[in-house]
């Protein structure tokens, strides 16, 4: 019971964790380079944790990240759940890549995502951002490795399920 | 709730209602997204939800304050009396020019009087700091903390030491929103300083530059070129500066010159601007002329209310 709610705040933790890294800007030159946290943190949970992640909660998420730092209400819901949708449904493949396939499969996702919000801002009458704006999928990939062996790790120390 | 659902249905049944699922979610992302373009329901929900969101933006803040003020404490001493001596100097600058705007303004007071304007040089401000929060890349905004409870009203301008930064679109009651004049959906009326030409700056897309899309072809604009408000429109005070044009070239229609332009605040690098309290009277065309004719007692009531047209206030946010 006690270890249950322990990882329900862990896993709460690291949500908001995700969107306060989405806040936190980079300095100017390096900006671009930051990967979309609350994707990478959701994309574990549905992996690992499969009975936790749900669409509506991916679909929560994504409402809160939109109230704090969104320009349209309900973008970053779409992106999340498409994301978390596509990861359940290929979640047994995905366990068993090894890791790098698996953070080329991780790539692959971020940048359906960047397809994604580039179709809804150039519908909602946006311009084509620069080209430094495709970097970030690929700086969340190269992280995702790190990110999973330190999620795991901790998950693993303290021996919650 | 997944395994209940694969013993009853082993295979293909939990597939369709997850892609069912799915349709609903997106159909549900889809139908808040066009309302809130259409009604603008964020900020609404921002405002319901300031409790909870400003302490996320006073937290998503800390580290860039920490290093700030990590920068001032280890901050190496010849960097720091270096700094202070630029600053004297600056101020030295600054109130030797004053000195002789004072005269000047006083006699433009006196004139202005005998000329019966009621345009005020004098300066209405409130200091406000940047917080460092990252509102999505080539998002234009900025947030500051002074709010609705420091008397902060959306329409406000923001300026800098150097020019015009942008106007309040959102208070909270502790925070606020500023979009940037860089903004692609911001427009500021605009003064050529030489010439006196007047037209409207648009935030250029993509990059952070101003762009004066519609110089008509015989207008005298060049590269160098400073800009100030024009007042005209009522939200921004007339004589700020915007800009610089830095490059001026035929449209791609040839039916305009278009000019680039750097804005003259500082965008990237402001942590401390100011906001301006009283904004500029509206200074557009003068209200219509009443009609003459017989008393108005006299008229019928529809044809009574064709010149009361509040002035315009257009030309501040698409």
């Amino acid at each position: 019971m006690n270890r249950q709610s322990l990882m329900r705040w862990w896993f709460t933790a690291t949500l908001v964790a995700a969107l306060l890294l989405m806040l936190v800007p980079l300095p100017g030159p390096l900006a671009p380079f930051k990967p979309y946290w609350p994707a990478l943190v959701l994309l574990y949970w549905s992996l690992e944790s499969e009975d936790r992640v749900t669409l509506g909660l991916a679909f929560a998420v994504g409402l809160a990240a939109d109230v704090v730092n969104g320009v349209v209400l309900g973008e970053q819901a779409l992106r999340l759940c498409a994301l978390v949708f596509i990861a359940l449904r290929f979640r047994s493949r995905l366990r068993f890549f090894p890791m790098w396939q698996q953070a080329l499969a991780v790539l692959a996702l971020l940048v359906n995502d960047r397809i994604l919000l580039l179709l809804v801002r150039l519908l909602g009458g946006a311009s084509l951002p620069p080209a430094s704006w495709w970097i970030a999928p690929f700086v969340g990939a190269a992280l995702w490795p790190f990110l999973f062996l330190l999620l795991d790790d901790l998950r693993a120390r303290w021996r919650i399920q | 709730m997944a395994h209940a659902r694969d013993e009853s249905s082993p295979l293909f049944a939990g597939n369709a209602a997850g892609t069912l699922r799915l349709i609903f979610y997106l159909a549900l992302a889809t139908v808040l997204m066009v309302l809130d373009q259409r009604n603008g329901w964020m900020w609404h929900v921002r405002n319901a939800a300031a409790a909870v969101v400003e302490p996320i933006y006073r937290l998503a803040g800390l580290p860039v304050a920490g290093m700030h003020a990590i920068s001032v404490a280890f901050g190496d001493r010849q960097r720091l009396t270096e700094q202070n001596q630029r600053l004297r100097e600056d101020l030295l600058l600054a109130n030797a020019k004053l000195n002789r705007m004072a005269a000047v303004a006083q006699q433009n007071q006196h004139l202005k009087e005998l000329l019966d304007t009621r345009r005020s040089l004098e300066l209405n401000v409130q200091l406000a700091r940047v917080i460092g929060v990252d509102l999505g890349t080539y998002s234009h905004r900025l947030m500051l903390n002074v709010g609705a409870r420091d008397g902060v009203k959306p329409g406000q301008p923001v300026i800098d030491a150097h020019g015009v930064m942008g106007q309040v679109i959102e208070s909270l009651p502790t925070t606020s929103l500023v979009m940037l004049v860089t903004d692609p959906a911001h427009a500021i009326p605009v003064v050529v300083e030489r010439t006196g030409l007047r037209t409207v700056a648009y935030g250029s897309r993509g990059g952070d530059q101003l762009v004066l899309p519609t110089i008509p072809l015989a207008a005298d604009v060049r590269s160098g070129d400073q800009l100030l408000t024009s007042g005209l429109g009522g939200r921004f005070p007339p004589g700020f500066p915007v800009g610089r044009v830095v490059e001026v070239a035929p449209a791609a229609t040839g039916m305009f010159l278009v000019a680039q332009v750097r804005p003259a605040a500082d965008i990237g690098r402001s942590e401390d601007v100011l906001l301006l309290h009283d904004q500029a009277e509206p200074d557009g065309p003068p209200a219509p002329a009443r009609p003459m004719g017989p008393p108005s007692e006299l008229a019928p009531a529809s044809a009574i209310d064709g010149s009361s047209n509040s002035p315009g206030t257009a030309g501040a946010a698409r």
